[in-house]
This record gives structure tokens, sequence and C-alpha cells, in this order.
């Protein structure tokens, strides 16, 4: 059974599809550019933000599950690791805002289809894929709080 | 068509004054004919957000590996790459980048393999440039294209291969890697598997100098007195040692390589490019764990 992206995510995934070599660096230096800033009640407290080691470059998240179901991505990486701001915000884009049910469902997967690996060396990949296991990770443990 | 050397006074400690240039000089030289400056970085997307002027991309990954097999271009995809980037063999070429030059370093090391005759760093790499708040562009220059002749690599200087390091087993080596890396202790949490090697360790005799320690908070090279202090004093080398650095695949320890070979003068440095990712995966090679060499 292979499972299905959810619409949002499968946006991206076409919008990367369709463009290629420097064109791709483009399209991912743009979602890193629209990384939306931390809150404040992160950007002040940055020891309740969890670090993803996996990632070449120093990066940060948080995960919030409402009452209702609903998850909010937060993630913070320095100007100077654009390539990694970039993937969290391809990820922001994509599931913030889901329920965790949607998230949860999301295959690893995925960040093979955006066509970065002829641009992008495959560690720093696996350092997206890291970010969203420990996403799934934090959703499970809150809801099983 | 060389351009004059940098005559900065801590430079002219090191075994050799010329491999380095100022941020200041590259600031007063940036226009002049026979020079080009080239960034390469950890992050692929660092130059796109803005670089030196006039500076063109060398990308390790995608430029300077064959995609196909493990090795490096050969003399004709490293002419043709020169070429395309407008770089002639008798340019002055600066290269700098991020992470105290980590890739810069390793860019460096590849030019060499093919003899590249005016190679330098940029001391302080990006980081020094833009601490200094010196002009940043996001245009891509439009060089005219080069002919850069093939010349073939020459592997036999400066890289060793796996069966060269076996060889050379008992004789100094330099691990650059992290302590938890050299240890075999990487962190290993339940759902991310430690990629990349089978076996953790260090090859047995090699000493651990993580690489950075070469650089100051400003990503420049630490003058030749703390250098030596580092190599000569706590690891013991001295310049008539036969000395292998590796890394994890190669690019941490061409920055160790630039340090032992340009800026302390050591005659014979090879850069093992196989590195950890090689050695952890062969099969019955000795491993040492633990914190002793």
């Amino acid at each position: 059974m292979t499972t299905a992206l959810n619409p949002r995510l499968q946006d991206i995934v076409d919008e990367f599809e369709a463009v290629r070599g420097q064109e791709k660096l483009q399209l991912l230096l743009e979602f890193s550019d629209e990384l939306p800033p931390l809150p404040a009640r992160y950007a002040e407290h940055r020891d309740l933000l969890e670090p993803v080691p996996e990632c070449q470059s120093p990066l940060f998240l948080a995960v919030e599950v409402d009452g209702d179901g609903t998850a909010h991505l937060f993630f913070d990486a320095p100007p100077e690791a654009p390539t990694t701001r970039g993937f969290a915000s391809i990820l922001q884009t994509g599931l913030d805002g889901l329920s965790a049910e949607e998230i949860l469902a999301t295959p690893a997967e995925f960040t093979t289809q955006l066509g970065l690996s002829d641009l992008v060396s495959p560690l720093r990949l696996r350092g997206m894929a890291a970010m969203l296991a420990r996403i799934k990770r934090r959703i499970q443990e809150q809801q099983g709080a | 068509m060389t351009l004059p050397y940098d005559a900065t006074p801590k430079f002219q400690d090191y075994a050799r004054p010329e491999m380095l240039v100022s941020t200041e000089w590259l600031a007063e030289h940036l226009d002049d004919p026979g020079l080009v400056v080239a960034e390469s970085d950890e992050d692929v997307l660092l130059y796109e957000t803005g670089h030196i002027p006039g500076a063109v991309k060398l990308d390790w990954h995608t430029e300077l590996n064959d995609p196909v097999t493990r090795d490096y271009v050969d003399g004709a995809g490293f002419a043709r790459l020169m070429s395309e980037k407008g770089i002639g063999r008798d340019t002055t070429l600066v290269l700098y980048g991020d992470r105290n030059n980590w890739w810069a370093a390793y860019a460096l090391w590849v030019a060499t393999l093919f003899g590249h005759p005016d190679v330098r760093l940029l001391d302080g790499g990006r980081a020094k440039w833009i601490a200094e708040n010196r002009p940043v562009s996001t245009e891509t220059p439009g060089r005219p294209r080069a002919g850069y002749p093939e010349v073939e690599r020459d592997d036999t200087q400066i890289r060793a291969f796996r069966d060269d390091v076996q060889a050379h087993l008992g004789q100094p080596m330099i691990d650059v890697r992290s302590p938890g890396e050299y240890t075999g202790e990487l962190l290993h949490m339940p759902d991310y598997p430690q990629e990349g090697a089978l076996r953790g360790g260090h090859i047995p005799g090699a000493q651990n100098v993580p690489w950075a320690r070469a650089a100051a908070e400003d990503a420049t090279f630490r003058p030749r007195k703390e250098l030596e202090a580092i190599y000569g004093g706590e690891a013991g080398l001295s310049p008539a040692d036969d000395v292998i650095v590796y890394c994890r695949i190669g690019e941490r320890s061409s920055h160790t390589w630039f340090v032992l070979h340009h800026l302390l003068g050591y005659p014979a440095v090879r850069n093992y490019d196989g590195s950890w990712t090689e050695w952890g995966n062969s099969v019955r090679v000795p491993i040492t764990q633990g914190d002793k060499p």
C-alpha cells in the first residue's frame, strides 16, 4: 500500500518536480526565505526547542498538538544555513495545521520525490527525513501523554 | 599572470605565506585581471543568498566528484569544469567558503591533485568577509569561458588509498573527526541509526585532533606558534614525519592537510579521502575503539 501525500505537500512536490537544476535551488531558497520566525514564547525560551543533530547545521524544532488534534510546527535555523531552513520551511508549509493523523501518515520517502538528490548530498537529505521522524515522534509522545 | 602575494605579517610566519590572502588583499584585488574567486560551501544554497561580487560557485558534491564512481573528476572533467567557470591554467584562483573554509580547503586539495599552479585560500573565509560588512552580490557573474588544458590527476603525492593506509599502520596518522566519532561512541538513537559506516572507532595509531582546532574564533587560521603547539606539541608530529590525515569522506581532513603541508611546511602529508566511510565498512581491517590511539 502506498500512502498518498496530503494535498499541500503534494503541491510542493509538484512544484519541485516542475523545475530543474539551478531553478530547483532557487525554489528551495524561496522556501528558506519564507520560514516564519519563532513566536515569542519560543524565541525567548529556546531551551523548549528540540535540537536535531542529524542536520549538518543547527536546527531546532517544536511541535504542539491542540485539543482537537491539530498540530503546529515551529522551526529555527540560522540564516547561514539556508538549505536547512529550506527543508524546515517545506515541512512547515506542507504540514503545519494538519491533523496529527495526517502528519503521522506522511511517508518518510517523500523527501526523495523533491528530486534534490542530484543537487544536495545524501547526508543533508537524511537531515530532512530526520526532522520528519522527530516531528512524528513528538506527536506520538503528546498523543500518548 | 600571477597576482602579487599578500604581505600580511601573520602569513609570513607560515611555511608558504603565498597560499593565503586576507580579506583586505582580496577587496583590493577583486577587479584584477587574472584573478578568479570561487566560493565552495557546505551549504549548497549559501552562494545564492549572496557571495563576494564576481565570485563563481564551486560545488563539491555535483562538480568535483565523479557522479558514478566514488572518485574525483578526471583530467577531462576538471578541464571542462574550470573552463566553464572562466578559470585558466594561469589564473590566480582564490577559494573561500563557510565553516572555517572547510569545503574551500577541500576544493583547494582537489585543484592540487591537478597541479593548478596558483591557488590560495581566503583567510577567514566567508564568515570574515561578511563580519566585516564587505559587499556581497546575488548576481551570477558571466565569466568568459577559458581554455583549461587537460592535465592528468596525480594521486601519488597528496592522496592516500586504503592500501596505502594499511601499509602505513604504525606511522603517524591524524583523525580529524569529533571525539565522539573517534571513540566510536557516536550517539545512536533508536529511530536514527548512524549511517555512513558499519563500525565505529578509528584507525589504530591515529591521534584525534579535531580539524576546527586549527581555526580561530573568526574562522582565520591560528598563528603558526599555536598550530605548532597543537600538531607538534600535543600530537607530537614533526616535519620529518610521513603523515596521513582522514575524516569521514576526506573533506574536513583537507583542512588539516592544508595546515600541516602549507602552513607548517610538512613535506609528506597525504589525505585519505576514502576515510571512515571506507575504513569503517571494510572487511577485516583493524579498528580501535575508545579515546586512545
